[in-house]
C-alpha cells in the first residue's frame, strides 16, 4: 500500500489538489503530476540546483522536498516569471547577456535570482557588487556558460529595478 | 545588410526561458512504465547469477530482464573507426552476461508503473558475482602478468603515427627535453542527465523515440540493425538537451534497452537516469599519460617531436573506438613546424568506466603535454617561453602544411591562418588588460602568481557531408530541417541566420528544427565542432536553390525576366521597379501542385535539399593567457584572469561564438583544477556525486577575455566558417598548468593535472628541491 496524502498548494497562483504519496519529491509533483516540466532535475541530492523554486517566496531545491511538505504552501516555478509570451525583465536580461545556451540549468538560476532580487528590493539595499551576485550564483551549478552572462544579467535586472522602483 | 555576422538573440532562449523547453523527461506518454537499470557493483568478476525473482513479484512491476533475456550476442558497434583497426572483441555488450568490467555496468533491466516503485524493484535484484582482481592502471594492464580484462589482452591497440625521421634529428639534436606529465580522467557531464522514451505504435510496428541527440540518424540505424526491423520505422524526434560535450547521443546500452523493452511490452518506456548513475555509466574521459620529448638545433627550433603515450579507455571499446587516442597523437604537433614526428599510443583497457570523447578530444591532453614541453624548453634553453613558441610556429606562407597522417580517415592538412600574429595580438592584449601588472602584484603576500601561455591548434567541420532541406510555406514562412542537432549550443540560431541571408528573409521568418530523422534523414549530427561548417554550408546551399527557385517561379508570375529579379526582404522585386513585388509566400502558392506556373514534370512546391560535401576539415587555433594565484600553504589556486584568443575564419554570430569559448575555457579549467573520477584500490568509484565530482562555480572561475579573431576565412567552404565549439576548452588545461608551473617556478613539468590542492602542495616543496643545484 502507497502511503498517500491528500494536499492543497497553489502554484504560480493556481490552485491544486491531488493524492500524493508520502516520499514523492516535491520536483517529481511538480513535474509529473502537475506538469510543471520547466523545474529541471540535475542531481536529485541538492548541489546542482536546477530544481529550485520558490516556497512561499524563498528559494528552496525542489529535488530535497517532499510533496507533501508543499501542503497549503505557494510554490512559484519558472513557469510563472513571464506574462504570456512576454519575457520578465530578468528572463530578457538573461537573453541579452547570453546567460544561457542549452537552458537547462537556467530556472533555477532564475528562480534564486528572482528571491535574492525582490530580498534586496524589500530590504531597500542598494546595488549589489559583482561578488556578491557570483557569491549568491555558486549554490547552482551551469556547465554550459561560464556563468558570466548570468552575472552581468542579474547585475543589469538589480540595476534597472532599482532605476524604475519596480519590485 | 547580412544578418551574418550579427548579434542577434537567440532563438531558443524564448522558450528556454519561459519553462516550455522540451527535454527528454518534459515528454510523456500514456501508459508508459519507468526503466530502472540494474549495475555492477563490482568492477572485475564473473556474473554467477542474476536473479529477478524477487524483484518481478515487487508491487507495480511489469517486466524484469536480464542478458540471458535478450537475443544473444548483442554489443554496441563503434562509430569512429580509423586506422583499421579491429576492435571487435572489446565492445560493450548491452547487458553483461558472464563477466562485469567497471562498477555500473548494466546487468538487467526492471520495469515498473512509477520510478519509485521500479528503484524498490531493482534493488530487490539479486546478483552473485565471483570476483576477480581489478585492474585499474594502464600502465600495470599493459603489462605482462597483469589480470586480463579480455582473453586477447588489455592493450586494444597499439600504433604509431608520423613521419620523417625522428630518431636521427634526436641524435643530431643540440638539445633533447623530455619530461612526464599524465592527464586526469574526467568528463563532460551535462547538467541533464540522460533521458529516454521508447513509444512504440502497434498498428505500423514503428516505434517513436525522445531523448536521442547528437546522431540520430545513426542511433535510429544502429538500433534498426540491432532490434532487426527497417530503419524507416525508428522515428527520432526532436528535443532539447541539456548540453552535450561529445558524452549526450552517443549510442549506450540503455539507447538498446529501452526501446526493446517498449517493443517487447508493447507499451511506452520512459527512462531518467539519475546523477549517480550517469556518473559511472556516461563516457569518461582524458586519462592519458605522456612521455614526450623534443629535439632541438642551436637556435631552439624544433627538428623533432617524440610522444609515447599510455591512454587509459576503461573497460571497453564504446562508440568513438579508439578516435580519442587517434587524435591526440594526430594533433600533438599542433601549430608548429615539426619536420620529424612519431606518437605511438597504446590504448590499455582497465576496470574503470568505459571512455569516449569531451570536448576537443585528444586536443586538450595533447596541448598539455606540448605545451608543458614547451615551458621546460624554453626554461631549459634560456629563451622566453612566447618567444620559444614564436620562432617555431607555422607561418602563413607555410600554409596549407600537409602533415603525413590521417585523422578520423582524413588527411592532415592545416589549411590557413597566421599563427605568429594571433600569439603576438594575444599577448598584447594581456598586457593591455593589465594582466602583467596583476601578476606582480604578489610581492608583499605569501601567495604567488604566475601566468601561464599555450597556442592551441582545433580541428573542425568534419565530413563528408551534411544535407539540409528548407522549405517556404504559403504565408511566406521558412522552415529549415537541418542535419545538426541541438544540444544547446544555439545551432538553431545560427542556421536561421544562415537561411536567413541566403533567401533574403527576414530572420524571425525562419524557423528550424534539428535531430528529427524524418524530417531530415540524411542528417549527420552535431559533433567534431561541425554543425556550423558542414550542417550551416548545406543550409546556405538549400537556401539559395530555394531563392534562385523563387525567382524562377516569379519571373513567370511578373512575366519578367530572371535575371530583371531581386530577392530581398521576403518578396521577388523588379530591379528599378520595386512596386511590382510578389511576396515569398504567394511564390509559394505559385510553385503548389496544380499551379498554371508549373512546368509539366517540374516538382510542386517552393523547397530544395542539398548537401554540403566536404573531404577535409578545417583548422582553427588560438592562444589562451592564464593569470593564477597559487596559495603554497594550502595547495590552492585560484584562476585570476584568463584569456582565450581564437580565430573562427567568420562568425555567424559573435555572441555565441564567445559564449562557446567563455564556457569551454571554464570547462576546461574545472578538468585542470578540480574536476576527477577517482577509485579506490578495488575499482569502486570514489566520484559518485557532485559533493566529490565538483565542477566549477560562479565563485571559482573569473571573468573570461575574449579576443574573436575573424582573420582567415576557411578556404574549404563557401561561408568561410571554421569552427568554435572547442576553442575555448583546447588549451585551458595548457595553460593553467603553465601559469601554475611559472607560479611555482618550476623547472620540471607539473607531472599531472587535476593541479588539486594535495598536488599543488607537493610540487611547492619539490619545487625548492628542483631548483636546488640549477645553475
Amino acid at each position: 500500500m502507497k502511503d498517500m496524502h491528500r494536499i492543497r498548494l497553489r502554484v504560480n497562483g493556481h490552485e491544486h489538489e491531488l493524492a500524493v504519496e508520502a516520499r514523492r519529491t516535491l520536483a517529481d509533483m511538480l513535474r509529473h503530476d502537475l506538469g510543471y516540466t520547466g523545474t529541471h532535475l540535475g542531481c536529485e541530492h541538492g548541489i546542482c540546483g536546477a530544481c529550485t523554486v520558490l516556497v512561499d517566496g524563498c528559494p528552496a531545491r525542489a529535488c530535497l522536498m517532499f510533496g507533501v511538505q508543499a501542503d497549503g504552501a505557494e510554490v512559484s516555478t519558472v513557469e510563472g516569471l513571464s506574462t504570456g509570451e512576454e519575457l520578465s525583465d530578468l528572463q530578457q536580461a538573461f537573453s541579452d547577456h547570453h546567460a544561457l545556451q542549452c537552458g537547462f540549468c537556467t530556472p533555477g538560476f532564475l528562480m534564486l535570482a528572482e528571491a535574492y532580487l525582490a530580498e534586496r528590493g524589500a530590504a531597500g539595499s542598494g546595488p549589489p557588487t559583482e561578488a556578491e551576485v557570483r557569491e549568491l550564483i555558486a549554490s547552482n551549478l551551469c556547465r554550459c556558460t561560464g556563468y558570466q552572462g548570468i552575472v552581468e544579467a542579474v547585475l543589469a535586472t538589480a540595476r534597472s529595478r532599482r532605476t524604475t522602483g519596480s519590485p | 545588410m547580412s544578418v551574418i555576422g550579427t548579434r542577434v538573440p537567440r532563438k531558443e532562449d524564448p522558450r528556454l526561458l519561459r519553462g516550455c523547453g522540451r527535454f527528454g523527461d518534459d515528454v510523456s506518454a500514456a501508459g508508459q512504465v519507468w526503466a530502472r537499470v540494474v549495475r555492477s557493483p563490482i568492477a572485475h568478476g564473473r556474473v554467477r547469477q542474476v536473479d529477478l525473482t524477487q524483484a518481478r513479484r515487487a508491487d507495480g512491476v511489469i517486466a524484469a530482464a536480464a542478458a540471458s533475456d535478450l537475443p544473444a550476442g548483442l554489443a554496441i558497434p563503434v562509430r569512429l573507426a580509423v586506422q583499421g583497426i579491429d576492435l571487435g572483441g572489446y565492445l560493450q555488450p548491452v547487458l553483461a552476461a558472464d563477466v562485469v568490467r567497471y562498477v555500473g555496468e548494466p546487468l538487467a533491466v526492471v520495469a515498473a508503473a512509477d520510478p519509485y516503485a521500479a528503484e524498490d524493484a531493482a534493488e530487490l535484484v539479486e546478483i552473485d558475482i565471483d570476483e576477480a582482481p581489478a585492474v585499474l592502471d594502464a600502465a600495470e594492464a599493459a603489462r605482462p602478468g597483469s589480470p586480463l580484462l579480455f582473453p586477447a589482452g588489455n592493450v586494444a591497440a597499439d600504433f604509431t603515427l608520423g613521419y620523417g625521421d625522428a630518431d636521427a634529428a634526436f641524435q643530431r639534436a643540440a638539445h633533447v627535453v623530455e619530461i612526464d606529465v599524465a592527464i586526469g580522467r574526467h568528463s563532460g557531464v551535462p547538467l541533464e542527465p540522460r533521458t529516454l522514451l521508447a513509444d512504440p505504435d502497434p498498428r505500423a510496428g514503428s516505434l517513436s523515440i525522445f531523448g536521442m541527440t547528437k546522431v540520430p540518424v545513426f542511433n535510429r540505424d544502429v538500433l534498426a540493425a540491432m532490434l532487426g526491423i527497417d530503419q524507416d520505422l525508428i522515428h527520432v524526434h526532436a528535443v532539447d538537451a541539456g548540453g552535450g560535450f561529445g558524452v549526450r547521443g552517443e549510442f549506450y546500452p540503455e539507447d538498446y534497452l529501452v526501446p526493446w523493452l517498449a517493443r517487447t511490452l508493447g507499451r511506452p518506456v520512459k527512462w531518467a537516469e539519475d546523477r549517480a548513475e550517469h556518473l559511472v555509466a556516461v563516457n569518461h574521459s582524458r586519462q592519458q599519460s605522456h612521455r614526450i620529448a623534443a629535439a632541438f638545433d642551436a637556435d631552439g627550433r624544433i627538428t623533432a617531436l617524440a610522444d609515447e603515450v599510455v591512454h587509459d579507455n576503461g573497460a571497453y571499446c564504446r562508440t568513438h573506438g579508439i578516435a580519442v587516442p587517434e587524435l591526440t597523437v594526430a594533433m600533438l604537433p599542433g601549430p608548429y613546424r615539426v619536420p620529424a614526428y612519431r606518437g605511438r599510443v597504446r590504448v590499455v583497457l582497465t576496470n574503470k568506466t568505459p571512455c569516449g570523447t569531451y570536448r576537443a578530444p585528444g586536443r586538450y591532453e595533447g596541448a598539455i603535454a606540448r605545451e608543458q614541453l614547451l615551458d621546460v624548453a624554453a626554461g631549459r634553453l634560456g629563451v622566453d617561453r612566447i618567444e620559444l613558441r614564436r620562432r617555431n610556429l607555422l607561418r602563413p606562407a607555410d600554409l596549407p602544411h600537409h602533415r603525413a597522417m590521417t585523422t578520423l580517415g582524413t588527411d592532415v592538412v592545416l589549411d590557413t591562418g597566421d599563427y605568429p600574429a594571433l600569439l603576438a595580438a594575444a599577448a598584447a592584449e594581456a598586457e593591455r588588460l593589465g594582466y602583467h601588472d596583476q601578476a606582480r602584484a604578489d610581492a608583499h603576500t605569501a601567495r604567488r602568481r604566475g601566468l601561464g601561455v599555450a597556442v592551441f591548434l582545433e580541428k573542425s567541420g568534419l565530413g563528408p557531408r551534411d544535407t539540409a532541406d528548407v522549405a517556404v510555406s504559403e504565408a511566406g514562412s521558412v522552415r529549415v530541417f537541418s542535419g545538426g542537432t541541438s544540444l544547446g549550443q544555439g545551432i538553431e540560431t545560427v542556421l536561421a541566420q544562415i537561411a536567413a541571408d541566403a533567401l533574403g528573409v527576414d530572420l524571425r521568418a525562419v524557423d528550424v528544427v534539428n535531430g528529427d530523422t524524418q524530417l531530415q534523414p540524411f542528417g549527420t549530427g552535431s559533433w567534431a565542432s561541425r554543425s556550423t561548417v558542414v550542417a550551416g554550408n548545406a543550409v546556405h546551399r538549400a537556401a539559395s536553390a530555394v531563392r534562385a527557385r523563387a525567382a524562377q517561379v516569379a519571373a513567370r508570375m511578373l512575366e519578367a525576366a530572371e535575371e530583371d529579379l531581386v530577392v530581398a526582404d521576403g518578396a521577388v522585386r523588379v530591379r528599378g521597379d520595386p512596386a511590382v513585388a510578389v511576396g515569398l509566400g504567394d511564390v509559394a502558392r505559385a510553385a503548389a501542385a496544380g499551379s498554371p506556373y508549373l512546368r509539366p514534370g517540374e516538382p510542386a512546391g517552393l523547397a530544395a535539399r542539398r548537401s554540403f560535401d566536404v573531404t577535409h576539415m578545417t583548422y582553427p587555433y588560438g592562444v589562451h593567457i592564464a593569470l593564477v594565484e597559487v596559495d603554497p600553504g594550502t595547495g590552492q589556486v585560484r584562476v585570476v584572469r584568463y584569456l582565450v584568443a581564437s580565430e573562427v575564419g567568420r562568425a555567424i554570430n559573435p555572441t555565441l561564438v564567445e559564449g562557446q569559448l567563455r564556457g569551454g575555457a571554464a570547462q576546461g579549467i574545472g578538468g585542470a583544477l578540480l574536476e576527477e573520477f577517482t577509485y579506490d584500490q578495488t575499482g569502486q568509484p570514489q566520484a559518485i556525486t557532485f559533493m566529490e565530482y565538483q565542477m566549477p562555480t560562479a565563485a571559482d572561475l573569473p571573468p573570461i577575455d575574449v579576443l574573436l579573431a575573424q582573420l582567415a576565412p576557411s578556404p574549404g567552404n563557401p561561408l568561410g566558417v571554421m569552427g568554435a565549439g572547442e576553442g575555448g576548452i583546447s588549451a585551458a588545461g595548457a595553460a593553467v598548468a603553465s601559469a601554475v608551473r611559472d607560479a611555482l617556478g618550476l623547472t620540471g613539468s607539473v607531472a599531472r593535472l587535476p593541479l588539486t590542492p594535495s598536488r599543488v602542495r607537493g610540487l611547492a616543496e619539490a619545487g625548492q628541491d628542483q631548483n636546488v643545484g640549477l645553475p
